[in-house]
């Protein structure tokens, strides 16, 4: 650790990123105006906006200060808080990249350089960005350690080795047995056994001590802001929802890539004040609430705003979604008591790693406690674990339930595999259904 | 008393379809032509063709909804309704026991579930390919030198069939080539194709479920061999349309009489 490196960052962080946050409120000054189909917008999201952008300007000036980790979205990151590395997204940087329509670029390094564009965009986007530096945020820093877990697929493992490979670093992976029926005391006890083994690993990279005092009050700010998060999403219940969820995909980065830390802690509490507020004063994100919808599967990230104003025109609102609360259905184990048991249970039964029943289920609860109208399902080319079965619970649910539902065959982050004019003809189509009695 | 009329245009990928009905909804005219490059034009050409076999003017039609692919590109239009619906509503009206539709159309094909009175309780498409669709047949006519009416009448369902694995067009299209090479009869290469139409329709059928009867709509229906093939794999009879094309056009006419009427009841209009 350089004094020099230090110092800087020190300055950057108390002066450095203040200034472009300034900077970036002067340029944004003159609001974007919103659609009439639209609500008032959350006064969150510029906050929303400066962590993110804070969060990736100071990773610039990291090197020689912290030890820096790239970590897979479903990975028990709180251990990893313990020993201060600085963690970066590469899911998320990639959503950032494919939101930026940008991802086909990316991913054409990749490919170039003999991966496959059946592999996931996610993965495509990260290897175009290690080969040629490139990155909508300016510039990340490279990795001391890799930290990916199976939970939500197996493609991680051999992502993340691609990079150790190319890179020459330490890659730590945790896994997860697969929850066929239910999980067994052999694989609880497998993955905390993991969890335990791995802080000699990291205190070697990191060259720092591991004190179980910071641990585990970073397992309780960890569980605290999974529990507001699930909390705010609960809020959706409330008709009109005050959000929609293409604002929770949004919402959804500091829970997936700052968990653990103050800065998420604090934001949620932020938002949930703004849609406490929103519920009461029955101040909805669409301004004609007509119909309420469910979403499978991770966004599409280059069609967020094309998706969000064709529902709300249709007086259509998406209330839950199966992705965005992924990050708060199963954080209730987490407890400090037992820390390693717990979030054995918590990280193992995550949506990706249970099974179809499991997801069934959890579905038509869904269904029925947002007062559900209709379901869109995205099936991912990137995507397998969420895609594979989707025909199958689109069958259950929509005999079960009386659902009408459509399935959009896209992409996370390659815009590439969107087509328009198929897509459009599908969701009007499904709006057909939705609203029936015309054609009667 | 004043006489209502109705039209729907269907502009599809391969061909555009106008049927024009009477307010008792009898047909009163059916057109199809070629799409070619422009649907708005097409449009134009095909309305103006189906108005001429009646004795209406543009201004004696009540209400016209466009759908298809090019609905957005039919100017004169009064209403725009998806395909899928379109299909749902004119099949229900040809043969009102139909529950499932299977309409293979030129670039996508659809299975979609009617109810008792038309309206569309579910429906699937294919994915982002033509495998399955009108353009499959339409390359693979060209590639064996067959017209398009050669290639429908073959109905050898008993003979031999080539296999053709590949649901890619493209693909089929080379092991078609290299089937030729092989010197395979056209009549095994043609029963192949259809086999492997068949098979993804059955697919995306079992994805759905089958209720009631079962109507095939578009142009493919033509095709003998395919609806034989189908049937079997099926195991029931098919309901085959007099015009197989223009049922989606139909549907488009009932739906503008039917939100004519409504929007006169409801006093808006």
């Amino acid at each position: 650790m350089s004094i020099r490196a230090e110092l800087k960052y020190k300055i950057m962080k108390d002066y450095g990123a203040p200034a472009v946050m300034a900077f970036q409120d002067f340029k944004r000054r003159k609001p974007r105006p919103v659609p009439e189909a639209f609500g008032p917008p959350l006064e969150t999201n510029k906050r929303l906006k400066e962590i993110l952008s804070r969060h990736y300007f100071l990773s610039r000036y990291v090197p020689g200060v912290k030890k820096v980790a790239w970590v897979t979205s479903g990975a028990p990151v709180e251990l990893l808080r313990a020993f201060d590395f600085y963690t970066i997204y590469p899911e998320n940087h990639s959503a950032l990249v494919g939101a930026k329509k940008q991802g086909a670029d990316y991913c054409g390094i990749a490919e170039r350089s003999g991966f496959s564009q059946d592999l996931c965009s996610y993965a495509r986007i990260d290897l175009g960005h290690m080969l040629s530096g490139k990155t909508p945020a300016g510039k990340l820093p490279k990795p001391d350690l890799l930290f990916c877990s199976n939970n939500i697929c197996q493609t991680v493992l051999y992502w993340y080795k691609a990079i150790a490979h190319e890179l020459n670093i330490p890659l730590i992976h945790f896994d997860a047995p697969f929850v066929t029926t239910e999980q067994t005391e052999a694989d609880i006890n497998y993955m905390a056994q993991q969890l335990q083994d791995m802080i000699p690993i990291l205190e070697r990279v990191s060259g720092r001590v591991f004190y179980q005092n910071i641990f585990e009050d970073i397992l309780k700010r960890s569980m605290e802001t999974s529990k507001t998060w699930g909390a705010i999403l609960d809020a959706m219940k409330a008709q009109p929802a005050p959000m929609t969820i293409f604002d929770a995909f949004g919402h959804l980065a500091p829970i997936v890539s700052l968990r653990g830390l103050p800065v998420a802690q604090d934001y949620y509490h932020i938002l949930m004040e703004e849609v406490d507020a929103r519920v009461s004063m029955g101040i909805g994100a669409i301004s004609d609430e007509r119909y309420r919808l469910i979403w499978d599967n991770i966004a599409i990230w280059y069609k967020v705003r094309f998706l969000a104003t064709f529902f709300a025109e249709r007086k259509m609102n998406f209330v839950t979604a199966t992705y965005t609360n992924a990050w708060a259905e199963t954080t209730g184990y987490l407890d400090v008591k037992d820390p390693w048991i717990s979030m054995a249970k918590t990280y193992g039964q995550i949506i990706l790693n249970n099974n179809l029943k499991h997801r069934l289920d959890l579905m038509k609860k869904m269904i029925k406690t947002y007062s559900v109208d209709g379901m869109v399902m995205h099936s991912t080319r990137s995507c397998k674990p969420y895609s594979v079965g989707q025909f199958d619970l689109r069958k259950a649910i929509t005999a079960d339930l009386d659902l009408p539902a459509v399935i959009l065959d896209a992409d996370i982050a390659d815009e590439r595999v969107w087509s328009e004019q198929q897509i459009h003809t599908r969701l009007e189509a499904f709006c057909e259904t939705l609203e029936g009695s015309k054609f009667g | 008393m004043a006489e209502f009329y109705f039209a729907g245009v269907d502009v599809g990928s391969l061909s555009t379809d106008v049927s024009i009905i009477d307010d008792s909804g009898k047909v009163l005219s059916e057109i199809v032509i070629p799409t070619s490059v422009n649907g708005s034009e097409a449009a134009e050409a095909a309305f103006d063709s189906a108005l001429k076999l009646t004795n209406l003017s543009r201004d004696g039609i009540t209400a016209i909804t466009a759908t298809g692919y090019g609905r957005a590109s039919v100017a004169f239009a009064t209403g725009k309704t998806t395909e899928i619906s379109c299909h749902g509503v004119g099949a229900h009206q040809l043969f009102p026991k139909t529950g499932t539709v299977i309409d293979i159309g030129g670039q996508d094909s659809k299975v979609i579930q009617i109810d008792s009175r038309g309206r569309m309780l579910d429906f699937t498409m294919n994915d982002k390919c033509a495998a399955g669709t009108g353009r499959f047949l339409e390359v693979m006519a060209n590639r064996l030198e067959l017209d398009l009416d050669e290639l429908s009448s073959s109905k050898n369902i008993q003979g031999e069939s080539a296999p053709i694995s590949s649901t890619c067009t493209v693909f089929a299209e080379s092991e078609v080539i290299s089937l030729l090479a092989k010197n395979t009869p056209r009549e095994e290469i043609v029963h192949g194709l259809q086999r492997s139409i068949v098979n993804r329709i059955w697919s995306m059928v079992t994805s759905i479920g089958i209720e009631g009867e079962v109507t095939l709509t578009g142009g493919v229906a033509h095709n003998k061999g395919l609806v034989a093939l189908l049937e079997e794999k099926l195991g029931l009879t098919l309901n085959i349309p007099e015009n197989p094309q223009t049922v989606g056009a139909l549907g488009g006419a009932h739906i503008a009489r039917r939100a004519y009427h409504i929007s006169l009841e409801s006093g808006t209009n």
